[in-house]
C-alpha cells in the first residue's frame, strides 16, 4: 500500500510541523508573566476540571500547587440555529460553539479524555495550542464515533489558547464550529476582576444566502474562496444580544477572553464606546494599554480588560464592519448603573442643521462677493445672496417666511421693531439679543446667540435681504456698516432691550 | 422506550422476520462492474497514474438489518452475546434487541450498522463474497446515474456533502435509493461502508514503530493534498475508516459485499 502512504505523508508533513508548540520560556522572559512552567509532578488528589459553556468562564483555580486535572470533553454533532429560522449542522466540543471553556493552572498535568458521541457520523480529534508536543494532541486523540481517547500533557506555558479539531478536512471541521479556548493561569493566578466572559468569533459558509431560511448545508466552495455567509460571535446570530447580552454594572472590571476560531478570517475586535485598559496581545505576555481595536488572528486569542464607567449598551464588533452589520458579528455588553455626566453627558443638544455651506447655496453669495470686489454690487445681488444665507442660518428660528414662532422667536416680517431702527439689526446679528423685546405687540423673552461666525459681507447681505422682504421698509446695509459695528461703534444708536 | 417495544414483540414476529431475512439473503442482488481504470484520491508514489481495476460484481444495496438478522440466525456465533470481543467490540449491534432481534419491522429494510469489520467479512463469506477493496469501492462510487465517473460534476459532490451535513440522529432510511451507472444503489447518502483493506489506508508497510507515526501523518491532514476539490469529500470516508480498528463499529457504518463476476454462493 505504498501509494497510500505517500499521499498521506504529503497531506500532513507541513501541517504537523506548524502544530508543534513553542517550548517553555525562561522565568525572566517577557514581562515576568511567563514562567518556565514545570513545577514538578502533580500533587494532591486528581481534580475534575469545571467546563463551562460560552459566554461563561470557569472560576479561578485558586490553587498554588501543580495538580493532576482531568478534562472530559465530548464531541457532539447537532443541528442548531445559526440565525433566526436558519439551522445548520454544527460539530461541537461539548455541545456548544465555541466549545466548553477549559481552565487549568500552569504546571498542571492535564489528563484529557476526548469522547466521540456514538450518534456522531465523523471521527474527530483535538489540537490544543496550549500543548507542547507534536500535533498539540491531535495524533493522540483521533477518535471514532462511539470511542474515547486519552492523552496527558503538562501545561508548561501560561496564556489563553485556542483548541480545535484537526481531523481531515481540517477546514471543514473548524468551519463547523470545532474550536474553543483553554486558559492556562499563571502560577499566581490572574488579577481579580468583577466579570469574566468567553466570546469567540468564527466564520461560517452555508449553501444559502445570509439569513436564507431552513436547513443550510456547509459550502466548501465558499470556504475555499473565503467568502463567508456568516461571521459570528459564539456560533449564532443573536447569541449575545437581547436577553442573552453579557452584563456588568458601572465601576466594575470586565475581562473578556476573545478567541477567533476562523477558519479563515482575522478579527479586528472592537467594543464600541469602550477603550481596553489592558490587552494581552495575541494572548501573549506583553500587555498593551489603551487599545481601541485589537487584532485576533484565526487560531489565536486575546484577553482584554476594561473598567465600566458609563451605563448603556456596548456593541462588540469585528470592525471589518460589513461583517458586523451584514454577516452577524455583533454582540452586546449591557452595563447598568448610575450615569456619570462628567464622563459622558448623553445628548445635550439636538438642533436642525441644514448644511448652509453646501455648494448650491453659495452661488449667489459668490456672485455678490465678486460684484462687491469689482465695485458693481447691486441691491439685487445683495438680496439674492442674503436669501441663500438666511435660509441656512436665520430661518431655523425666524422661519423661511420671516414669521418667526409666536411667543418664542420674534417675526422679522412686517416687524415694527425692525422698522423702528433698521440699523439696530447689525448689532443684534453680531452680538445677539438677550431679554425682553416687544415685536408687533407680542412680548418675547428668549436668547438669540451672536452670529459672529458670519463675516461682514454675509451679515450685510442677510440684513439687506430682510429689509427688502415681507413688507419691510427696504434699504441696504453695506459691508462697511457691519465692519464699523463689529469694530466697536454702533450705528444703531443703542438698543432698547 | 426501546426496551418496552422489544418486550411487546411476540416471538412469532421474530420467526417471521428471520424467515423473511433468509429469503432476502438468497435473493441478494449483485450487479456486474466492468474492468477499467480509476484516478484514485490516493495516489501511488511509484506510479501516480490511474489504477487498473479488474471486473467484479457488487451487491446492489448495502446489507440490510433483515439480511443481517438472517445471518445471525444461521451463524449464532456472530450474535452480540456470543461474538468474541476481539472480533466485535462493545458497540457491536448495541441497539439491537436480544440475540437476532433486528428491532421494529420499519427498520428492517434499513442498512445494518454497528457491525465490525470481522463480522462484515464473515457475512460476505456466507454469501460467497468478500468485502470490496477501497479502490473497488471508490471505482463504483465515482459514478452517477448516467456516467461511470461523474466526480467532476458539482452535483455529484453536492450530493455527498449534503449527507455529511446532516446529523446522524434520525433513523436510517431504507436501502434502494436511485441506482447509479452500474445499477448499484446507496453508495452515497446513507451509510459509511467497510472496505477490506481499510487498515492499509493508514499502515505504512515500512513502519517499525507501530501505528503512531502514521496516525500523525493522517491527523491534521486536511486540505493540503486535494488534487481537486472533490477529493476531500471522499477523503472523509478514509478519515472515518482510519479512525477504526477491525473490531469497532459505529451507528452510521455499514457494508456491502463484492464477488467475482458470474460467481454464485
Amino acid at each position: 500500500m505504498g501509494y497510500v502512504r505517500n499521499a498521506l505523508a504529503t497531506w500532513v508533513l507541513s501541517f504537523a510541523a506548524a502544530l508543534v508548540a513553542v517550548p517553555a520560556l525562561g522565568a525572566e522572559a517577557g514581562s515576568g508573566l511567563k514562567w518556565a512552567g514545570d513545577f514538578g509532578p502533580p500533587q494532591g488528589a486528581p481534580i475534575h476540571a469545571v467546563l463551562t459553556s460560552p459566554p461563561e468562564v470557569p472560576p479561578a483555580t485558586n490553587r498554588f500547587y501543580p495538580a493532576k486535572v482531568i478534562v472530559d470533553l465530548e464531541v457532539i454533532e447537532k443541528q442548531m440555529q445559526i440565525s433566526e429560522g436558519v439551522s445548520y449542522t454544527f460539530w461541537t466540543f461539548g455541545g456548544t460553539v465555541p466549545g466548553s471553556f477549559i481552565r487549568v493552572r500552569q504546571g498542571d498535568t492535564v489528563e484529557f479524555h476526548l469522547k466521540n458521541n456514538p450518534a456522531n457520523k465523523m471521527p474527530h480529534n483535538i489540537d490544543l495550542h496550549g500543548v507542547t508536543g507534536p500535533g498539540g494532541g491531535a495524533a493522540s486523540s483521533f477518535t471514532a464515533p462511539g470511542h474515547e481517547s486519552q492523552f496527558t500533557f503538562k501545561a508548561l506555558n501560561e496564556g489563553i489558547y485556542v483548541y480545535h479539531c484537526a481531523t481531515a478536512p481540517v477546514g471543514m471541521h473548524v468551519a463547523n464550529g470545532m474550536y474553543g479556548l483553554i486558559l492556562v493561569e499563571p502560577p499566581q493566578g490572574l488579577p481579580k476582576v468583577d466579570h469574566e466572559y468567553y466570546v469567540m468569533q468564527g466564520d461560517f459558509y452555508t449553501s444559502g444566502k445570509y439569513r436564507e431560511k431552513g436547513a443550510q448545508a456547509f459550502d466548501m466552495e465558499k470556504a475555499i474562496d473565503e467568502r463567508p455567509t456568516y461571521v459570528l460571535f459564539n456560533g449564532a446570530e443573536g447569541s449575545l444580544t437581547g436577553d442573552r447580552a453579557i452584563t456588568a454594572r458601572t465601576n466594575e472590571t470586565v475581562r473578556l477572553f476573545i478567541g477567533n476560531g476562523g477558519p479563515n478570517l482575522v478579527s479586528s475586535f472592537h467594543v464600541i464606546g469602550a477603550i481596553f485598559d489592558r490587552v494581552r496581545n495575541e494572548g501573549g505576555s506583553e500587555i498593551q494599554t489603551n487599545v481601541q481595536t485589537t487584532l485576533i488572528p484565526a487560531g489565536g486569542a486575546a484577553s482584554v480588560e476594561f473598567r465600566t464607567k458609563v451605563p448603556g449598551s456596548y456593541v462588540m464588533v469585528d470592525h471589518s464592519i460589513f461583517r458586523a452589520f451584514n454577516k452577524g458579528a455583533l454582540a452586546i455588553l449591557k452595563v447598568a448603573g448610575e450615569e456619570d455626566k462628567s464622563i459622558y453627558s448623553g445628548k445635550e443638544l439636538d438642533s436642525v442643521y441644514l448644511g448652509d455651506r453646501s455648494q448650491p447655496n453659495m452661488n449667489a453669495v459668490s456672485k455678490a462677493t465678486a460684484a462687491a470686489a469689482g465695485g458693481r454690487l447691486t441691491l439685487k445681488d445683495q438680496v439674492d445672496a442674503g436669501r441663500d444665507l438666511f435660509a441656512g442660518t436665520c430661518s431655523v428660528c425666524h422661519q423661511g417666511n420671516g414669521e418667526g414662532l409666536s411667543g418664542v422667536f420674534p417675526p422679522l416680517a412686517k416687524s415694527d421693531y425692525l422698522a423702528a431702527q433698521p440699523r439696530r439689526a447689525i448689532d443684534i446679528a453680531l452680538h445677539g439679543l438677550n431679554g425682553k423685546v416687544t415685536v408687533n405687540g407680542t412680548e418675547y423673552n428668549s436668547v438669540m446667540p451672536p452670529m459672529n461666525q458670519l463675516n461682514d459681507d454675509e451679515i450685510a447681505n442677510i440684513l439687506t435681504y430682510v429689509l427688502n422682504s415681507w413688507g419691510n421698509p427696504g434699504g441696504s446695509i453695506l459691508t462697511e456698516d457691519v465692519r464699523k459695528v463689529r469694530a466697536g461703534g454702533t450705528t444703531a444708536g443703542g438698543s432698547e432691550h | 422506550m426501546h426496551a418496552c417495544r422489544r418486550k411487546a414483540l411476540p416471538a412469532l414476529l421474530l420467526g417471521l422476520l428471520l424467515g423473511a431475512g433468509s429469503a432476502v439473503v438468497q435473493a441478494a442482488d449483485y450487479v456486474p462492474v466492468p474492468a477499467g481504470s480509476l484516478r484514485s484520491v490516493l495516489v501511488s508514489d511509484a506510479d501516480p497514474g490511474p489504477v487498473a481495476v479488474a471486473s467484479y460484481a457488487m451487491r446492489a444495496t448495502p446489507v440490510t438489518r433483515a439480511e443481517y438478522a438472517a445471518f445471525l440466525a444461521a451463524q449464532p456465533q456472530w450474535q452480540r452475546e456470543t461474538a468474541p470481543l476481539v472480533f466485535a467490540s462493545p458497540g457491536y449491534l448495541a441497539h439491537w434487541g436480544a440475540a437476532a432481534d433486528a428491532g421494529a419491522s420499519a427498520s428492517l429494510t434499513a442498512p445494518v450498522t454497528e457491525v465490525s469489520w470481522f463480522a462484515a467479512k464473515a457475512f460476505c463469506a456466507s454469501e460467497g463474497g468478500r468485502l470490496p477493496s477501497w479502490v473497488e469501492w471508490e471505482y463504483a462510487a465515482a459514478a452517477d446515474a448516467t456516467r461511470a465517473d461523474a466526480r467532476d460534476d458539482p452535483a455529484w459532490l453536492a450530493r455527498i456533502l449534503g449527507w455529511y451535513g446532516r446529523p446522524a440522529d434520525g433513523p436510517l432510511p431504507a436501502v434502494g435509493g436511485a441506482a447509479n451507472f452500474y445499477g448499484v444503489h446507496d453508495l452515497h447518502g446513507v451509510v459509511w461502508e467497510w472496505v477490506d483493506d481499510f487498515n492499509a489506508l493508514l499502515v505504512d508497510a515500512d513502519s517499525r514503530a507501530g501505528d503512531d507515526p502514521d496516525r500523525l501523518k493522517f491527523c491534521g491532514a486536511g486540505a493540503i493534498s486535494f488534487k481537486d476539490r472533490a477529493n476531500y469529500a471522499v477523503l472523509m470516508r478514509i478519515a472515518l475508516l482510519s479512525s477504526l480498528k477491525a473490531a469497532d463499529s459505529t451507528s452510521s457504518l455499514g457494508f456491502r459485499c463484492v464477488r467475482a463476476e458470474g460467481a454464485t454462493p
